[in-house]
């Protein structure tokens, strides 16, 4: 049996029903009536076909939190949500604002195999904000480092900010802050609204998030570098990245899944499944990042998938870590809220969930549209599948989903990363 | 049953004691309590809410008429000595009032509407018991419809009436009810 | 009544009734020789007190042991992270010894909600992070019946009095209770605090807001007085202690402003001279001291209640 796949019947953003070649890595031919003896063969009539997704914005936990998550169970969880990229972040333990650190990293995603891991270098030393690290050793390094973020943390040091925007533009870099002012979320919980003061949980004020993300689309444009916004999750983030983006300037940004979905109501039994950072927030905020999303001034859906152990999520609000695990359920979750309402097809998802994150990050080889000569990396999905709770049991070590025992539609059905099958019938290949 | 209407057979059940009789069942044990105590000496009423309360001051009013004498009157809410609090919800309390001369070395007249198990009549003496030590303590009860489960008699009874376990009885006071009778019936009546 | 007493927001205006009047009754056994009723025997109550309050675990303590339960008091200081073992590993044991009923008093906003996610028996709040002091609003709410209708409260609610709040809103438990339970009885509540310290959706809360305090005295027929701690100054909550005090403290000229009737609260521990004048505390329409004896029958109220008929069947809280 030889490896290449022929899929069959596939909906192709543009040609409709299709049949797609994967042959030595590439895609060698797509069309009707497409044949090859040998190939194996997979019929996926009335499943859409998309490019490999590009998650821009994944926390792998490894070296340091593996009691978490490690590249290889990350990875999987990756593929099974269709996934043939992530960027994992830097706040690992050790950080990763060293060549070794990324380049460890990288050769962990390789051995692994499930898909390909781009390493994001931290923007300052060890995550501490006062100084930089060494961008460019990253950035020359095994792991071609491109994405430089302190997420986790906010580079909230103005000059330092502006340092690191203007020398990343040496090696097309970009820096992907993680926008809260320190000083104005001291302690904070939960989105600052009529939920917190009834809950008496300290409040995450939206201008926090706001104020930064204008400062720092200012400094990118006084300065001609790359900006890319991490989890946008407000109504006023959103509009003022539009206003950026109508400047003209070199501003992009990305909003998770949970963000398009869920609310700062769900706080209301203190189970901190829903602890986030960014919060989540109200109705309001939801539906202008929809709209956001959806006329592109926010370029990509990224999962900013968190895991984290069961003991630091069963225990008090205050105490417990922030983050949901998001991999395996992104699509599920943007076919729920961006699809099925209407305000986005899949072509635009295959737009924000591959071919602008793969461009974001400066990668070659993925979020290629789906054409003869491009690299073979797709995914298979069912939008009509019927709706399944989830299960908070995954390939991802950690349990910490949000959207535990709802109902989302669709399934993945199999993912290729350049050519090779990693998920076939929705279970890893 | 209307708070205003006649009570109708069949629906509350038929009526074994009119206000005639009550009136005269209430002398007579009015009589009897001052017979038996010397003239009403150190005697204190103690209604158990919510019939008893008002049967025990008809009895010190007529005491009152029948002698001259005052006798001290009051109520002794029995909810938290209660042998069946499990079986319902926590259920709201009555009003206990001691008369200002209290029951130490007092003739206590407990004062109830019907005695039945006689349970409520022994978290009466419970209860009586953290409140004071009275010389003695007697009941007064308007019926007695027997099925004792505990040794407890009564002193004083309206009337005796004899009932089986599915019926159950109804006493029904001006006072509260807007008229005065005993009913008896198949069906409960929640109390 | 509800299986658990976490937030003032459980009560209905007749639970809130019910507790106030089964109190009302309870609070003659203070006078009688024997301070004892035998309704919770052989229950367990246990306290769980993770942040120091000798005051209100005695409080407790007296309320349950008058309706001659077994109380079981559980002192943990520090968050259950520092100490090692969590609040869920926590509540395993105290299902383990049988409780009946679980006081809980702790650091963090919805601890209360998790510990009830994890026992079988009844939980009481007894503060919680920030959140609510469900039994003290109900003190303060039989405290200022008892005061204002004296004979008459029995069966009575709280309509058209007049209550202004005055002091830290935004980190205050009782404040939150307060509101939401004097308003479920008819009262009339009023927040007077400077804007930094009372929460943004303040608006969304069944009360009127003012910043003037001195606008509000002559109106009011109680005047509760909330602690302020000396920390949220460095917060930049407010310039200084003195301006605060000037601003917002209740002195005996303050008190000269309000009517004849009116009455002072406070919950407690004060700190005389900053929220309260020492002649404010010390006076004769201060109800300090009485707040602490209604305490300990509201309490017995509240594990009456909750403890003294059948036991709640098995729901999901």
């Amino acid at each position: 049996m030889s490896d290449s796949w022929l899929i069959k019947g596939a909906q192709v953003a543009g040609l409709g029903a299709a049949d797609l070649l994967l042959a030595g890595g590439t895609i060698t031919a797509v069309g009707a009536g497409v044949s090859e003896a040998g190939a194996q063969v997979l019929d996926a009539s009335g499943l859409i076909a998309l490019p490999g997704l590009v998650d821009l914005h994944t926390h792998l936990r490894e070296p340091g939190r593996e009691d978490a998550e490690t590249v290889e169970t990350g990875t999987r969880a990756a593929a099974l949500g269709g996934f043939t990229a992530v960027h994992a972040m830097a706040n690992t333990e050790p950080v990763a604002d060293t060549a070794g650190v990324v380049e460890q990293v990288w050769r962990l995603g390789r051995a692994a195999g499930y898909c390909d891991v781009q390493p994001v270098g931290a923007v300052t030393a060890g995550l501490a904000g006062t100084r930089l690290a060494e961008l460019g050793t990253m950035a020359d390094s095994a792991a071609h480092v491109r994405v430089f973020s302190d997420d986790g943390r906010c580079v909230a040091d103005p000059l330092l900010m502006r340092r690191a925007l203007e020398y990343v533009k040496a090696f097309d870099g970009v820096i992907a802050q993680h926008a809260q002012d320190p000083r104005l979320t001291e302690g904070a919980q939960l989105n600052e609204g009529e939920i917190s003061g009834r809950l008496g949980l300290a409040g995450w004020p939206a201008v926090a998030e706001e104020a930064m993300i204008a400062r720092d689309c200012l400094l990118a444009a006084h300065v001609g570098s790359a900006l890319h916004v991490c989890h946008v999750s407000t109504a006023g983030s959103a509009e003022i990245v539009r206003w950026a983006k109508s400047k003209g300037w070199p501003v992009t940004a990305e909003v998770t899944p949970h963000h398009l979905l869920l609310t700062d109501e769900l706080a209301v039994g203190y189970d901190p499944v829903f602890k986030v950072n960014p919060p989540l927030r109200t109705a309001a905020d939801v539906a202008e990042l929809r709209r956001a999303l959806a006329d592109g001034t926010i370029d990509c859906v990224a999962t900013d998938h968190a895991p984290h152990p069961v003991e630091a999520k069963e225990t008090e609000w205050s105490e417990a870590a922030f983050g949901m695990t998001g991999l395996e359920t992104a699509l599920r979750v943007v076919q729920q809220a961006m699809v099925d309402t209407g305000l986005l097809d899949w072509a635009g998802v295959a737009d924000r969930m591959s071919v602008r994150p793969a461009r974001i990050g400066r990668l070659t080889g993925q979020g290629a549209p789906l054409a003869v000569g491009g690299p073979a990396n797709l995914t298979l999905y069912d939008p009509a599948a019927p709706a399944e709770p989830v299960s908070a049991a995954g390939a991802s070590k950690s349990r910490n989903t949000p959207f535990a025992g709802m109902a989302l539609p669709g399934r993945v059905v199999a993912t290729f990363l350049r050519g090779t099958p990693t998920v076939l019938d929705g279970k890893l290949a | 049953m209307g708070a205003t209407g006649h009570p109708v057979a069949g629906r509350d059940g038929l009526a074994v004691l009119d206000a005639e009789e009550i009136r005269r069942a209430l002398t007579r044990i009015a009589h009897e309590i001052l017979e038996r105590t010397h003239g009403g000496d150190g005697v204190v009423l103690l209604g158990i809410p919510t019939r008893g309360v008002p049967l025990a001051r008809r009895l010190a009013a007529r005491i009152g008429e029948f002698e001259g004498v005052e006798v001290p009157c009051g109520s002794l809410d029995v909810t938290m000595h209660r042998d069946d609090l499990r079986l319902r919800p926590a259920r709201a309390l009555g009003r206990t009032d001691l008369p200002p001369s209290g029951i130490d070395g007092k003739t206590v007249v407990l004062v109830d509407d019907v005695l039945y198990s006689g349970r409520t009549v022994r978290a009466a003496l419970d209860a009586l018991t953290d409140l004071g030590r009275p010389r003695a303590v007697q009941l007064a009860v308007l019926v007695d419809r027997g099925h004792r489960e505990l040794p407890i008699r009564a002193d004083y009874v309206g009337k005796n009436l004899p009932t089986s376990q599915r019926e159950v009885v109804h006493v029904l006071l001006a006072e509260i009810d807007a008229q005065d009778a005993v009913m008896i019936s198949d069906e409960g009546r929640p109390s | 009544m509800k299986r658990h007493l976490i937030s003032a927001a459980d009560l209905s205006r007749g639970d809130a009734l019910l507790i106030l009047d089964t109190a009302e009754e309870l609070a003659s056994l203070a006078d009688r020789p024997i301070k004892k009723l035998p309704t919770l025997r052989g229950r367990t109550v246990v306290n769980l007190f993770f942040e120091d309050s000798t005051r209100t675990r005695i409080s407790f303590e007296a309320a349950a042991k008058r309706l001659s339960a077994d109380v079981i008091n559980f002192s943990a200081k520090g968050s259950s992270v520092a100490k090692g073992e969590s609040l869920k590993d926590t509540a395993l044991t105290l299902e383990a010894m049988g409780a009946d009923a679980v006081v809980i008093r702790h650091s963090a906003s919805g601890a209360a909600h998790r510990l009830a996610g994890w026992v079988r028996g009844s939980v009481v709040n007894a503060g919680d992070g920030t959140h609510e002091h469900p039994t003290q609003a109900l003190l303060d709410a039989f405290t200022i019946r008892r005061r204002l209708k004296g004979a008459t409260a029995r069966g009575t609610a709280l309509d058209g009095i007049r209550v202004t709040i005055v002091g830290d809103v935004l980190h205050s438990r009782v404040a939150r209770s307060n509101v939401l339970l004097l308003s479920t009885l008819g009262a009339e509540v009023t927040l007077a605090a400077p804007p930094t310290l009372l929460p943004l959706a303040v608006d969304t809360w069944p009360c009127a807001v003012s910043y003037d305090l001195d606008s509000e005295l002559p109106k009011s027929d109680v005047v509760m007085m909330l602690r302020v701690q000396q920390e949220r100054m460095t917060a930049a909550y407010f310039p200084s202690v003195r301006e605060y005090s000037r601003r917002y403290g209740m002195d005996t000229a303050r008190m000269a402003k309000m009517p004849d009737h009116a009455i002072v609260m406070h919950p407690g521990p004060m700190n005389r001279g900053v929220e309260i004048a020492a002649e404010v505390a010390d006076s004769v329409r201060s109800t300090i001291v009485e707040q602490v004896a209604n305490g300990v029958t509201t309490r017995m109220a509240v594990l009456y209640l909750l403890l003294g008929g059948t036991e709640f069947p098995e729901v999901a809280p």
